[in-house]
């Protein structure tokens, strides 16, 4: 698909000023949140609160359902803006678009005004539970059912890895409908408000980074979803968990843009300040070749991530590839960009006194979540030579 | 009854963007330093927005700039304010106070209004007179130093908490009125991102001097009664000492350091 690649960006007054307005609620707001938020493990619902008063949480969402209609390009400055000073923040709105895709792609009108309101206006949280114990990243190989019954369906499996899970009140749920139909063809989507009977959040997991965003095992037992809370038709679940990626994987390269930029913004201050054998570290041409890389990397992820959402908002055929790449350059580029921050901290860097330690951590997330890098270049792949026979 | 409120705001080289060039004349570039909204100008345009979200009333920027101005009113708009006015001639660079009084005065002249909100003072000149000479061109009562604004419509009246060496002094007066703010009047909001789409289609009006019936001659560089002789950089900053340990050791250290340099 060489020849894609024909739509061009250029960032409009509006994103300018919205970019800017979000950089300076997180610079002020959000960031002298961030080590607490990390050492606590627990939901920033302060942030939650604050992102919500402010309409980020409206983005994704049309506007005749309270929503602000942004586009995908928008989303990603916010998410940028946001991750740039705590990943977990970002992860608010990052997930309040990911589980809200497959209606905003699927959904009936009457979902969409009946659901949306309330998600748009930050009152409901929404997760999405696709992954499960044994259907990672082979996702069609998930064991979750949905048995019909009377005007619905009961809903009985557990879903690993749900983040926003044990504080959601809707819940995109992927679930075999039909096991005897083709792999492709045996999913449905469902939207399950919670709580309901049936409905139990096992645990929480203990993890490396993203720690105040928490990330449950759901079990469902036999929770009865009405067919009105079916989205799409019966079986349209696995093209609906594609699409849904296609357009939620920028939103975590916009994460990886940020939290490089987070640390590049930490480590070219400590650069500036640090003296040893008498100068500015900065003055050091090691340094400062690091941090030339690091700029350099970051500028680049930023940029294809920025293309490759204004190729995939504009309806290109090879969204697919473009969601991989980006996501795949990113969450490379915020490993490698926030360990050399560490390493240009030195010592200090690997202590809790100051933010690239966290963001070091907070980084490998993006090298996994929403398709492992392995997944995305399966994926680009695929788009260059064709599906295997 | 609508209570109608100018609040004056001024574009000024953003501070955090620390990119403030100086043209050869030695006075500011405006075209080349990234600009926003000045600081106390958006203390001033919060208490109008306050009004506004508790009572009937409409909030107009009034600003006068170089024509990249509008963008920098765009994010009032997205505040809350309702519409702008901008007044932007190629004849106002280099403009001193009292150019700015007589333009901003003039622009007035053709604005209805009860009250006018200016700034403490603002972080490129520092003058911090524009907001008196405006009110004694348009014979306006002047009302200082307000960290709190009441207004009453239905009296015609507004009221005023001025800081005083002592507290506070309660002035009333009729209105209209010019009111220079503090920042005791709270926090300026963020834009809500709401505010911020909603803003691409509020109405800024942009008057030149030939709208507003100004001599060219009269104001502007030319006519400036000031001239900048020289510039100077402020000397480099000294080290900065970091205290380091745990909140009662660092407040102990802290407080030692400003003992010896008698400092408190």
């Amino acid at each position: 698909m060489t020849e894609a690649g024909a739509v061009a960006y250029r960032l409009t007054e509006e994103q300018v000023l919205l970019r800017d307005t979000i950089r300076t609620l997180a610079f002020e707001q959000i960031a002298p949140r961030a080590a607490e938020i990390d050492r606590t493990g627990e939901f920033p619902e302060d942030i939650r609160q604050l992102l919500a008063s402010q309409d980020v949480l409206a983005l994704p969402y049309p506007v005749e359902h309270g929503g602000l209609g942004a586009d995908l390009l928008t989303q990603c400055l916010v998410i940028e803006q946001i991750a740039r000073a705590c990943v977990t923040s970002s992860l608010i709105l990052s997930v309040q678009a990911l589980a809200s895709l497959p209606l905003l792609l699927g959904g009936s009108e009457e979902q969409k005004a009946r659901l949306f309101p309330d998600l748009a206006s930050g009152k409901v949280l929404a997760a999405f539970a696709l992954t499960e114990p044994e259907a990672g990243s082979d996702a069609a190989a998930l064991r979750t059912r949905a048995v019909r019954e009377g005007d619905g369906y009961r809903l009985s499996g557990t879903k690993r890895f749900i983040t926003n899970g044990s504080v959601a009140g809707l819940i995109t749920v992927f679930a075999v409908t039909d096991p005897d139909a083709p792999r492709h063809k045996r999913i449905s989507c469902f939207a399950v408000e919670v709580p309901t009977d049936g409905f139990k959040v096992a645990r929480l997991e203990h993890k490396l980074g993203i720690r105040g965003s928490p990330t449950a095992e759901l079990n469902f037992d036999g929770v009865l979803v009405p067919e009105a809370n079916r989205i799409g038709d019966e079986g349209d679940g696995w093209k609906l968990a594609l699409a849904t990626l296609d357009r939620s994987r920028p939103g975590i390269a916009a994460q990886a843009v940020g939290i490089a930029q987070g640390a590049l913004d930490v480590a070219a201050q400590y650069a500036r300040e640090r003296k040893q054998f008498g100068q500015r570290i900065g003055e050091f041409q090691m340094v400062q070749a690091m941090l030339a890389d690091m700029d350099s990397r970051t500028e680049a992820a930023r940029q294809l991530l920025y293309k490759a959402a204004t190729e995939i908002e504009a309806g290109a055929a090879d969204a697919s590839r473009w969601a991989s790449i980006s996501k795949l350059i990113a969450g490379d580029t915020a490993m490698a960009v926030t360990t050399d921050a560490v390493q240009v901290l030195g010592g200090y860097g690997y202590t809790d006194d100051y933010p690239v330690e966290r963001m070091m951590r907070d980084a490998k997330i993006t090298q996994l979540y929403e398709g492992t890098q392995q997944i995305q270049r399966l994926v680009i792949a695929r788009a260059l030579l064709g599906k295997p026979e | 009854m609508t209570l109608r409120i100018v609040v004056l705001t001024k574009p000024v080289p953003d501070p955090a963007a620390a990119a403030e060039r100086l043209g050869p004349d030695g006075r500011l570039d405006r075209a080349a330093s990234p600009a926003v909204i000045n600081g106390n100008d958006e203390y001033t345009l919060e208490a109008a927005l306050k009004l506004a979200d508790a009572q009937d009333a409409e909030v107009t920027l009034l600003s006068m700039a170089p024509a990249t101005g509008v963008e920098t009113m765009r994010k009032g708009l997205a505040m809350g304010a309702h519409r702008g006015v901008l007044v932007t001639d190629p004849a106002l660079a280099g403009s001193d106070g009292w150019s700015t009084v007589q333009v901003l005065a003039a622009a007035l002249r053709g604005m209805e209004y009860d009250l006018v909100l200016a700034g403490f003072d603002t972080s490129d000149g520092v003058g911090g007179v524009v907001g008196a000479g405006v009110a004694t061109l348009l014979k306006l009562p002047y009302l200082s130093s307000a960290a709190k604004i009441e207004p009453d419509v239905d009296a015609g009246t507004v009221r005023v908490r001025r800081i005083s060496p002592t507290g506070f002094d309660v002035l009333e007066a009729p209105m209209p009125a010019l009111i220079v703010g503090t920042q005791l009047l709270g926090e300026p909001r963020y834009p809500s991102l709401k505010g911020i789409m909603a803003a691409r289609s509020k109405e800024v009006v942009t008057k030149s001097l030939a709208d507003l019936e100004l001599d060219a001659a009269g104001v502007g560089g030319d006519a400036a009664r000031t001239k900048v002789t020289d510039t100077e950089k402020p000397p480099a900053r000294s080290a900065t000492q970091v205290v380091r340990g745990t909140p009662d050791e660092g407040a102990k250290a802290i407080a030692d350091l400003l003992a010896s340099r008698r400092l408190i």
